[in-house]
């Protein structure tokens, strides 16, 4: 059994994750750049976190056999003050020439402010003047279903982005529809709780089906799990599932979205 | 109970006999969590629009609708359609307050 993790923060992880994912059946993991869980002071401080993404930390995944691909951006949690915000983003197009980068993100928003948004349309042009695959955060809880809404209407405001080539994360029972109807990829991110769960992602692949839909751990500093998408593996097992469905979710749709990024190496072997 | 589409493999009697007893815990400890709101003071603070969002979510577990998932995440999202101001702060609280 091999999976790619599309999404998760291995900057906060340790080397054991590493192992354990690897041992799982871990072949790659793409990291979208985050929130640390504190503000960042200067774009300096962002500066040398994209090198940490891209020099860094895919030597520290290769040692276990793991690709390691990354995203750049300014992520909406830090994205209220304009001034900042607008700062990264002049850094951003320095690290999209990197070898490991696939594209922007995870851009979108967190409390739907007037400057979350206009933060995420100038990333959304920029990933559209440098013809990159896009990433998109949703809000949580409260604010997700909104925020879904907003985003979407955002990216089909700029009027050249292809939906194909975004995919939308953090989707639950009342975003999945509208993301997918709308031509857009949809990523569901299992943590033991908050989130999605491994067993409300399988009742979401059982009621919309596989295409153009992953699964994905978003680890990262806070209580999670970078061991939820093996376990995906087990509760379709115990629903009666095939192995071809997790084949599915877990490695043939990411590295479908993901390929389309000639910078993708992963091998479908 | 309404009928979906069977896209599930196990049949109803193998779903129940599977997860019933997690989603009874579950549900004992919302109970457990409604009662500790009433031991603790002050008594106004039953009102707290988390809670009340809770209750009206509560409802729809027991009507005879299906999705309700779907329904559960509608009723403790925010209705509104236009961006705020200003953040309010990062975090998120669940819910949000319904004018009554």
């Amino acid at each position: 059994m091999k999976y790619i993790d599309p999404h998760i923060h291995m900057v906060s992880r340790t080397t054991d994750d590493y192992q354990r994912m690897a041992e799982a059946g871990c072949v790659a993991v793409t990291e979208p750049a985050f929130w640390a869980g504190y503000d960042r002071s200067s774009a300096q401080g962002f500066y040398d976190y994209f090198r940490l993404l891209t020099r860094f930390e895919p030597k520290r995944a290769a040692e276990y056999g793991i690709d390691h691909y990354t995203w750049i951006c300014i992520n909406p949690k830090e994205a209220e003050n304009l001034g900042l915000a607008r700062e990264v983003i002049e850094i951003i197009p320095e690290f999209l020439t990197e070898d490991t980068v696939l594209g922007v993100g995870e851009i979108g928003l967190n409390k739907n402010t007037r400057n979350e948004l206009t933060i995420l349309e100038e990333q959304i042009g920029i990933a559209d003047r440098h013809d990159q695959l896009i990433l998109v955060h949703t809000p949580h809880l409260e604010d997700k279903r909104k925020g879904t809404r907003i985003t979407l209407d955002a990216i089909k405001r700029n009027g050249n982005i292809d939906p194909g080539r975004v995919l939308i994360d953090h989707v639950e029972e009342h975003t999945v529809k509208m993301v997918l109807d709308e031509g857009f990829w949809a990523g569901m991110t299992l943590y033991p709780n908050s989130k999605c769960t491994v067993q409300r992602a399988v009742d979401i692949i059982e009621t919309y089906g596989t295409e153009r839909l992953w699964v994905n751990s978003a680890g990262d500093w806070g209580h999670s799990d970078p061991m939820t998408v093996p376990k995906t593996a087990m509760e379709l097992k115990r629903r009666g599932h095939g192995p071809e469905m997790f084949e599915t979710i877990a490695f043939r749709n990411p590295l479908t979205f993901l390929s389309q990024c000639p910078k993708c190496k992963v091998i479908d072997a | 109970m309404s009928d979906q589409p069977y896209t599930c493999p196990l049949t109803r009697r193998e779903v129940i006999d599977q997860y019933f007893l997690e989603h009874r815990a579950k549900m004992i400890d919302i109970a457990a969590f409604l009662d500790r709101i009433g031991r603790a003071r002050p008594a106004e603070a039953a009102q707290d629009f988390r809670v009340k969002a809770m209750e009206r979510a509560l409802s729809v577990l027991t009507d005879s609708d299906g999705d309700k998932a779907r329904r559960v995440l509608d009723v403790l999202s925010d209705p509104t359609v236009e961006p705020i101001a200003k953040s309010p702060g990062k975090g998120a609280s669940g819910a949000y307050p319904v004018a009554t």
